[in-house]
């Protein structure tokens, strides 16, 4: 029993001496910079894409990128809230943007740092969430449609955002997690503002949902693709980059855009929040990030849309005429932004929404 | 003299104890009992729990269920291994503790591609010319999770206790007249209460609080008392009103161990895993 | 009777061991579902060794709960020698502190732990990172102490004070005395409680998933964000590994134990 205690001691220093631990301040004057983004938002190396955090760690080699993924904008912003780390770069779409603009949770960025900006084109210049372009640099733009597998959907079923309550398609449909989003679309079928601060409507809009729950399969994010991909489901509101992606593994999948009641058409842009502490390297990635060559090759990967014209150029040219990712502006003028709500608003929207939930 | 010195050593021991587990049931407190916007004291998330009183019924049936499936699953098992010889039951004990060193998480995302209406044993079934079965996202399907994944928990204490039964109880039973029922029920099952106990209590108080298999294997209906908690403090941005369903959680497993160990007057003293 | 005991184990071994086996043959599969096998690879193996922050998550789980099982076995030893000889009053109070942990769903301690981290570092002491390795290793250490005095408590009171008093008597200090008899005859629990503290820490999510920022995360913790996105094959190919890493472990530690018994035995005769 002692020989067992001493071999298990040795064992235990042994596996203690080979591992350091790690982001503690380095000697050597590397620095670690925590980005902070969506599953599946950047090129990764796989599938022949460009590993873009790889490309830009070699170009900047005194900077380690530790990346880390949320899965919705809520998820991001609690984490940030509920204080305790540290976080440099974000991705937050337009409305918490300017949620956390307002909140003071944002820093102004120094464009000294950015010269890329430039390439932004100027129809993402002066948004509604940063009007002043202080604090924010649009990294992607897309619309919000519905995800249906051909194979199993009647083409006469997508009349709208009801194909999301076909009881037809029970245990089929897929529904976002997360209560903008689902929030949003129960808002377009009824027609109400999708930045409303009308409690009823709201309460409407919560009642709509909880009749959709009994219908739907699974309150996904990301989990979506392989769902989507193996047709375990078939009708999943989602973005319209990621359809691209799945399409790419199962050609029968078809886009949907519900142009006749509204559809969500959002910009998600780059911030360096109050808690950054290496706030010049985060520039740095911010401005490797709008290089027009790395952009390029970036969307290739995620197939969102880019604010960034001069990448078109370094892309796959299938990619920038993809009508999914590219829709014709006579569409897009049928699209909506999420606006800004306030904290104690989002916090009640919330609320209904888990309350469906447990429903 | 000697004694009263090496009291001393419990000293820094208790003073880590309440500065990390009892001052944090406190900042707990504080956090319920105060207001997420202004962070001004109310009631106001006490208030609301009594929404949540059916989530609240729904996990501890759910997980009620279970350990009494591993207790009725556990107790062949911890019975068959207590008595092989020893070296077999070595190794049969460490097979049984093997999968608890490894993830859940996967382990239950196994289970999903078992299960799923895509997934190994529907397209098995629809090989051999059968309909698919609706496996998954079903009640049933929870409970198997919660079974899955807690049932060494019952087993590891059961075997603790029957192994160390003496066989001449049994001997004697037999010997004066009693069949095997009867001796398994007023000998074996009276002697094995601590391990029932304590396997009820190991498999009941995490199947109460989780939050990924009921998300995993169930269906939308299927939202327990785990996942509410989670979602408020991940994304609900709404700690407080967390604070207050976690404190709920902690009283409730408290009375229902309290209960539990009433029941056999155990002094938690013991310890019967391994 | 017996025989369908026989049975029901059997099939309870299948029921525990069949979705380990997906995930093992998960691992060798060409293509990313676990429900279809495309093909023979080991690719997904080569896929892991390339990857290095998958490793590195390893390596901080290795890390944790090697230096958390190890300062929750010393101090945990220790408090226990001491907890034994307080009044029995006072010792049913600290049991009962020992037991929070233990009765408490890790939900709550993860959480409850992570707020006052939170609040005693960000809104006390002003710091913007207060969840960091450290916060992460006193919530391991203290969910891993309960483990170790429950272990070590039953040695205690089993042993023969008169042992300790003996070797007191011969001129031991009490720390020779401690040392020299009273570890050798708690050796058995102080080693149970290791292991067991040791492998809680290593599989645990929950609490981590609550204590853990940015800066230093857990394999489990990773895992569990890598469920909520198309899974790459390569953390079946881990899982596999570290299956076997366990396995090899466990039967040595088996066949170890099996000897230093049998010695036992023989001096004994």
């Amino acid at each position: 029993m002692r020989k067992l205690f001493v071999i298990f001691l040795v064992c235990l220093l042994l596996c203690g001496c080979t591992v350091q631990p790690d982001n503690q301040p380095d000697q050597s004057g590397t620095i670690t910079l925590n980005v902070y983004n969506w599953g599946q938002y950047i090129a990764d190396g796989s599938d022949d894409s460009l590993d873009v955090i790889a490309a830009f760690e070699e170009k900047y080699p005194n900077i380690h990128v530790n990346y880390s993924t949320f899965d919705s904008n809520e998820i991001m912003y609690t984490k940030l809230a509920s204080g305790g780390i540290t976080v440099d770069v974000i991705f937050p779409s337009d409305y918490m943007v300017a949620r956390m603009r307002k909140e003071g949770m944002l820093q102004e960025l120094n464009f000294d740092n950015i010269p890329n900006y430039k390439y932004i084109d100027e129809t993402f210049k002066n948004l509604p969430c940063d009007p002043e372009n202080k604090y924010s640099v649009p990294y992607t733009w897309g619309t919000v449609g519905i995800i249906y597998n051909t194979k199993y959907v009647d083409e006469e079923d997508l009349v709208g955002w009801e194909l999301l309550w076909n009881e037809k398609y029970a245990d089929k449909i897929l529904m976002f997690d997360n209560s903008r989003d689902a929030f949003g679309i129960a808002q377009y079928l009824l027609g109400y503002s999708v930045n409303t601060t009308d409690e009823k409507e709201l309460e409407h809009c919560a009642q709509l949902l909880a009749e959709q729950k009994p219908l739907v399969q699974q309150y996904v994010m990301d989990q979506i693709y392989d769902l989507m991909e193996n047709e375990e489901a078939w009708i999943a509101p989602y973005y319209a980059g990621d359809y691209l992606t799945m399409a790419d593994v199962n050609e029968d999948l078809g886009f949907y855009l519900p142009e006749n009641q509204g559809f969500n058409l959002f910009t998600d842009s780059m911030c360096i929040p109050f808690c950054a502490k290496e706030k010049e390297a985060a520039e740095l990635f911010i401005n490797f990030l709008c290089e027009p060559e790395i952009a390029g090759a970036n969307m290739d990967w995620i197939c969102y849309g880019t604010p960034i014209s001069a990448a078109k150029e370094f892309m796959d040219p299938e990619m920038v005429e993809d009508p999914v990712s590219y829709p014709a502006q006579e569409i897009l003028e049928h699209g909506t932004s999420y606006d800004y709500l306030p904290p104690s608003f989002s916090r009640f929207v919330e609320n209904l929404f888990l309350k469906v939930r447990i429903s | 003299m000697k004694r009263n010195k090496s009291v001393l050593l419990s000293v820094p021991y208790i003073l880590w104890m309440v500065a990390f587990t009892l001052i944090p049931l406190g900042v707990v407190c504080y956090y319920a009992l105060t207001d997420p916007n202004t962070g001004e004291f109310t009631w106001s998330n006490i208030a609301e729990l009594g929404t949540f009183l059916p989530v609240f019924g729904e996990s501890i049936g759910y997980s009620l269920v279970s350990a009494l499936l591993c207790l009725v699953l556990g107790y062949p098992v911890a019975y068959f291994i207590a008595h092989r010889k020893p070296l077999t039951q070595k190794l049969l004990y460490m097979l049984v503790m093997l999968p608890m060193c490894m993830s859940f998480l996967l382990r239950t995302l196994a289970w999903v591609a078992l299960l799923q209406d895509t997934g190994i044993i529907n397209d098995f079934l629809e090989m051999l010319g059968l309909a698919r079965l609706p496996l998954i996202r079903h009640p049933v399907a929870v409970v198997l999770g919660m079974v899955y994944n807690y049932l060494p928990y019952m087993i590891l204490p059961l075997y603790a206790i029957i192994v160390k039964i003496d066989n001449r109880l049994i001997e004697a039973a037999e010997d004066l007249g009693c069949t095997p029922a009867q001796t398994f029920v007023k000998v074996v099952l009276p002697l094995s209460m601590p391990g029932i106990v304590s396997g009820i209590t190991m498999v009941f108080v995490p199947a109460v609080s989780t939050f990924y298999i009921s998300q995993k294997l169930g269906d939308t209906g299927t939202f327990l008392i785990g996942d509410v908690i989670e979602r408020l403090f991940k994304q609900g941005d709404n700690a407080n009103l967390g604070a207050a369903l976690s404190l709920l959680l902690m009283i409730l497993v408290f009375v229902c161990t309290g209960i539990m160990n009433k029941l056999t007057d155990s002094d938690g003293e013991e310890m019967v895993v391994v | 009777m017996k025989k369908a005991n026989r049975v029901i184990t059997i099939l309870i071994f299948v029921f525990l061991y069949a979705p380990m086996l997906v995930l093992i043959i998960g691992s060798f599969n060409e293509g990313k579902s676990l429900a279809r096998f495309d093909g023979f690879t080991f690719e997904q193996y080569a896929e892991l060794f390339r990857d290095q922050d998958l490793l590195k998550l390893l390596g901080n789980s290795i890390l944790i709960s090697v230096i958390s099982s190890f300062v929750a076995t010393v101090f945990g030893t220790v408090a226990a020698v001491g907890i034994c000889n307080l009044k029995p009053k006072m010792r049913r109070l600290v049991m009962q502190l020992t037991d929070i942990p233990m009765t408490n769903p890790d939900i709550v301690t993860g959480i409850s732990l992570s707020l006052l981290f939170v609040f005693v570092g960000t809104k006390m002491l002003g710091q913007r990172d207060s969840l960091t390795f450290w916060t992460l290793l006193i919530a391991h250490v203290t969910f891993n102490l309960p483990y170790v005095i429950l272990n070590v408590m039953p040695k205690l009171n089993q042993m023969d004070h008169s042992l300790t008093d003996a070797a007191m008597d011969l001129g031991c200090t009490p720390l020779q005395s401690f040392f020299k008899v009273t570890l050798h005859e708690i050796l058995p629990g102080v080693v149970a409680g290791a292991i067991m503290a040791f492998t809680m820490s290593l599989d645990d999510f929950v609490i981590s998933y609550f204590v853990s920022g940015m800066d230093f995360v857990t394999l489990p913790v990773e895992i569990y964000s890598y469920t909520k996105k198309p899974i790459p094959p390569k953390i079946y190919a881990m899982f596999t590994l570290l299956f076997l890493l366990i396995l090899v472990l466990m039967i040595t530690m088996n066949l170890l134990q099996l000897r230093s018994d049998k010695k036992k035995v023989q001096v004994g005769k």
